[in-house]
């Protein structure tokens, strides 16, 4: 019991977002809706950003910005210690992956808007009825 | 400038997109020479890698000047090398093909049509040629967007077609991300060629195997690997011509290339085949991708639409290929991606045409059309054996290391498979050139007897030229396959798999 | 469908859950991730390239090639929202509606009939509502102010959280402030579209085309240390330089396609009223 409760301590961060995840796989499957579909989608990316991010982070450090800043290279430059600051690379990454999802959204909703004005209803079903009825 | 060849490859492309957006605004005529110069200068540039690796081995090209895995690194072998060339000599094929095609259909809009064309040439050379996992998946999100906004741009049903695609892409490439991101957090690097060298303590830990699953499960969405296949026939039939020829005969293989590199180089042979005991069931996922390709194929009255499900059965073959863990069916699997890029190429280069010249590509409307179109007709009956598997066209010779494979893995499922659908393949075809060569033309005026004399109405010559180079090029690849394997593929194949 | 959906939900989500199992703690000091690139990464950049953002030196220097392509991808997404939303040629309607800014008088104009001079009258739609005099106002005041601090964000990306992406998404949004508060028209008359369209292009050129004069330099594709015999300074501060100059070009990227994809998203391509 103790084993079990200290590995959800440790670990409860990637399962709420794994559930986070979930739920947006869920909407973009499982609901009518073209919009809220794409409402799904952006849950789920925004998810795994999420995800990535909370693996960057470190015990007891600050953010990865070096505070004596624009001290100069070279003499008189403080030691900088790789345990003081948190590791950077999943923020990288990040930024890319919220440019990627704020992209995908545009372009989703411009067809939206286009499947809106062809067939004048944005439900899934009466779309495909829509298109058997032809 | 030789050492340059792997930055060339996909600056000058991207660069020339950019210049052709802004260029659109002055003036509409300067669009397509840029473009063609651009795909011209990619396609010289693959050749001229394949060369040096040919020469020289494996090359790493260092972006920005930091060694990997601090920074970013292609990694070039004999297995890109091979996918590059065809990769750009099809997009450029494709380019000098549909300039007519384009300004039909496009209207107005033909300027930012080019530049999102040559965008998406761009990020598929970027996958291929790439070595770092993460810049993958963001090449992966230029191919798919631009490809979204190409293939909307047909008519009637293409947009909300392109937004179930954008759906089932948007869901593949968030998957690949995760296992990335999984593999990140038990290994620290985002380097193809690292990870490899970090992975074998791991190699029975559950993350691993979270990671190969998802990232296996994610890549099989974006190439259409039946059962996740809806997305590809609504979104190739309904797209534009231009679009649906450059997309259909690239995207999905470039996918499956993906698929080998992760085999092959990020998670060795030894963990995905030997390790992991998936590859029987995935075997038979792609016997049953490839029997329900054939007869969903056999139930469409769509011409377009029969290729695409097509394209679905020969990614069976090539997944099928893949996994049966030998070197021949991993031959069979590589050669595959060359031949089946060129045959889908040709046979959509021949709908295009047919789309140019008359109103629809639905059966009906194909009655007598070798009269009317001899050229292209001829094209498409040698597409048609390459298809089929008919030597000496290229497609028997991927079949034959294919099958030779399925029997040395003792997957006799695989074996039957490929055999039905090379039948499936000869009733369909055959049921196609008997409406064109046999039937009366449409407007015949009622009189059916005797010879009709039909002006000949063939498509322009931009578009008849380059089909031919293609047709051409489906025969003497299959002549010269043996160079093909013996030099490259036999190389690009890790000494380990027998 | 959602017996489908709930399914394949339900085992994806066992399937990462039960492959967490071999991770390491959250915030453990002692991961493989923190262990294996971040030190060198988090240790050196101040000695390689000079920027104490370290977040930002990743991004545009290491994993610069990254960055270049994430520009390429908003662009892209720019152009796709164009390109499916755009209508070029619309009928003319019967009549137009213009209203004289003055008076507030609206004036209905026959098809083919004399157009007034366009200073006084500005052209509205049938269903125009006019804005709102408080909102209007101190939006007005408040978006040079906005600008000023997304140029400081940009600029100051080297030293503090910042940098090319969000200064740009500032920056587009003082401009699409400008739509919201009064109408599409009048932000399209500030920022119209060809330049709008160009300048996208041309911010990633200027990043595309920073690596690219590298690579004409001898060295690698974006290895900036070669702009060291351009800018007359050691190749270190040559990085710092070179990463300042493609956060410009992304910045300029980022506001243009902003504001390309809320003109053309809010007004379904027509460009006339907005929403």
């Amino acid at each position: 019991m103790g084993d079990l409760i200290q590995m959800v301590v440790a670990k409860y961060n990637y399962w709420i977002y794994i559930t986070l995840m979930m739920i947006g796989l869920y909407a973009m499957i499982a609901k009518n809706n073209l919009v809220k579909k794409i409402v799904g989608m952006n849950i789920f990316q925004t998810a795994i950003i999420l995800f990535y991010v909370s693996t960057g982070a470190k015990r007891g450090a600050t953010i990865p910005i070096l505070e004596h800043g624009h001290g100069g290279h070279g003499a008189g430059a403080h030691m900088v210690h790789a345990a003081d600051y948190i590791n950077p690379l999943p923020h990288v990454l990040m930024l890319t992956a919220i440019v990627v999802s704020v992209a995908t959204l545009g372009v989703a909703l411009a067809l939206a808007i286009r499947v809106y004005n062809r067939y004048d209803t944005l439900e899934e079903d009466e779309i495909l009825a829509q298109i058997r009825e032809k | 400038m030789s050492q340059q060849y792997p930055a060339l490859l996909v600056i000058v492309p991207l660069l020339s997109a950019l210049v052709i957006s802004a260029a659109g605004w002055i003036n509409k005529r300067l669009c397509f020479p840029i473009a063609v110069a651009a795909l011209g200068v990619a396609a010289y540039s693959s050749i001229g890698l394949l060369l040096r690796v040919l020469d020289e081995g494996a090359i790493v090209y260092r972006l920005g000047g930091w060694d990997p895995p601090m920074g970013i690194a292609y990694y070039v072998d004999h297995l890109n090398g091979l996918v590059l060339t065809v990769v750009s000599v099809v997009a450029f094929l494709n380019l000098i093909a549909s300039k007519k095609s384009i300004e039909l259909e496009l209207g107005d809009k033909t300027a930012p049509f080019y530049a999102l064309y040559v965008l998406q040439v761009t990020g598929l050379l970027g996958i291929v040629a790439t070595g770092d996992a993460f810049n993958l998946y963001v090449l992966l999100e230029i191919t798919a967007l631009s490809g979204y906004a190409m293939l909307a741009m047909g008519k009637d049903r293409a947009q909300l077609s392109t937004l179930n695609y954008l759906y089932m892409g948007t869901i593949g490439a968030c998957f690949y991300l995760l296992g990335v991101g999984y593999l990140y957090i038990v290994t620290g690097s985002l380097n193809m060629v690292d990870i490899a060298n970090l992975l074998p303590p791991l190699y029975e830990s559950k993350a691993v195997l979270g990671a190969f699953i998802i990232c296996l499960v994610g890549v099989w969405v974006k190439m259409a690997f039946f059962p996740l296949h809806a997305w590809l026939p609504n979104a190739y039939t309904h797209g534009p011509s231009a679009a649906s020829s450059l997309i259909a005969p690239l995207v999905t293989k470039v996918m499956i290339y993906v698929m080998i590199r992760l085999i092959l180089t990020v998670f060795t042979p030894e963990f995905a085949f030997n390790i992991l005991a998936i590859s029987k069931p995935i075997v038979w996922l792609a016997v049953v991708a490839i029997f329900m390709g054939a007869i969903l194929a056999l139930s469409e009255r769509n011409l377009k639409k029969m290729l695409t499900y097509i394209i679905v059965a020969e990614v069976g073959y090539m997944v099928g290929g893949a996994w049966l863990g030998n070197r021949a069916g991993m031959t069979g699997a590589i050669l595959h991606i060359v031949n089946d890029a060129l045959m889908t190429l040709c046979a959509f280069l021949v709908v295009s045409n047919i789309a140019y010249k008359l109103k629809g590509y639905a059966f009906d409307d194909l009655k007598g059309l070798v009269r009317k179109m001899p050229f292209t007709m001829g094209a498409f009956v040698v597409a048609a054996l390459s298809i089929i598997g008919v030597p000496p066209t290229c497609g028997f010779f991927s079949k034959w290391y294919l099958i030779s494979g399925a029997i040395q893995a003792g997957q006799y499922a695989f074996m039957v498979a490929l055999l039905f659908s090379s039948l499936v393949n000869v009733v369909l075809f055959f049921r196609v050139i008997e409406i064109c060569y046999y039937e009366p033309f449409a407007d015949d005026g009622g009189h059916g007897h005797g010879p009709p004399s039909e002006p000949m109405a063939e498509a322009p010559l931009t578009m008849l030229v380059p089909l031919f180079i293609v047709a051409a090029g489906l025969v003497l690849v299959g002549i010269y396959t043996g160079d093909i394997v013996n030099k490259i593929i036999e190389f690009a194949i890790p000494q380990g798999i027998v | 469908m959602k017996i489908i959906g709930l399914i394949i939900a339900l085992s994806t989500g066992v399937l990462l859950i039960y492959a967490t199992g071999d991770f390491p703690g959250w915030a453990d000091p002692a991961s493989p991730a923190s262990l294996h690139l971040s030190p060198h990464f988090i240790e050196k950049t101040m000695e390689e390239t000079s920027v104490p953002n370290i977040v930002t030196a990743v991004l545009a220097d290491y994993r610069g090639y990254d960055t270049m392509y994430e520009t390429a991808v908003i662009f892209t997404a720019g152009l796709a929202c164009f390109i499916l939303l755009r209508i070029f040629v619309r009928e003319e309607p019967g009549e137009r509606l213009y209203r004289h800014v003055l008076s507030g008088v609206t004036v209905r104009v026959k098809k083919g009939a004399k157009l007034p001079p366009s200073a006084d009258f500005e052209r509205i739609d049938a269903t125009w509502t006019p804005p709102d005099l408080i909102i209007k106002t101190v939006c007005r005041f408040l978006i040079p102010f906005i600008q000023l601090f997304a140029l400081y964000v940009i600029a100051h990306g080297h030293h503090s959280p910042g940098g090319g992406f969000q200064g740009g998404v500032i920056l587009g949004a003082s401009i699409i402030l400008l739509a919201i508060s009064q109408d599409l028209r009048t932000s399209v008359r500030r920022m119209r579209e060809k330049l709008d369209a160009v300048l996208c292009a041309v911010g990633v050129i200027i990043y595309a085309g920073t690596g690219a004069l590298c690579l004409l330099l001898g060295l690698n594709f974006l290895d900036y240390s070669a702009l060291a015999s351009v800018l007359h300074c050691d190749p270190v501060t040559a990085r710092s330089h070179g990463i300042l100059i493609v956060e410009i070009g992304v910045g300029i990227a980022v506001m243009c396609t902003m504001i390309w994809i809320y003109n053309n998203v809010s007004s379904t391509g027509k460009y006339d009223e907005g929403l």
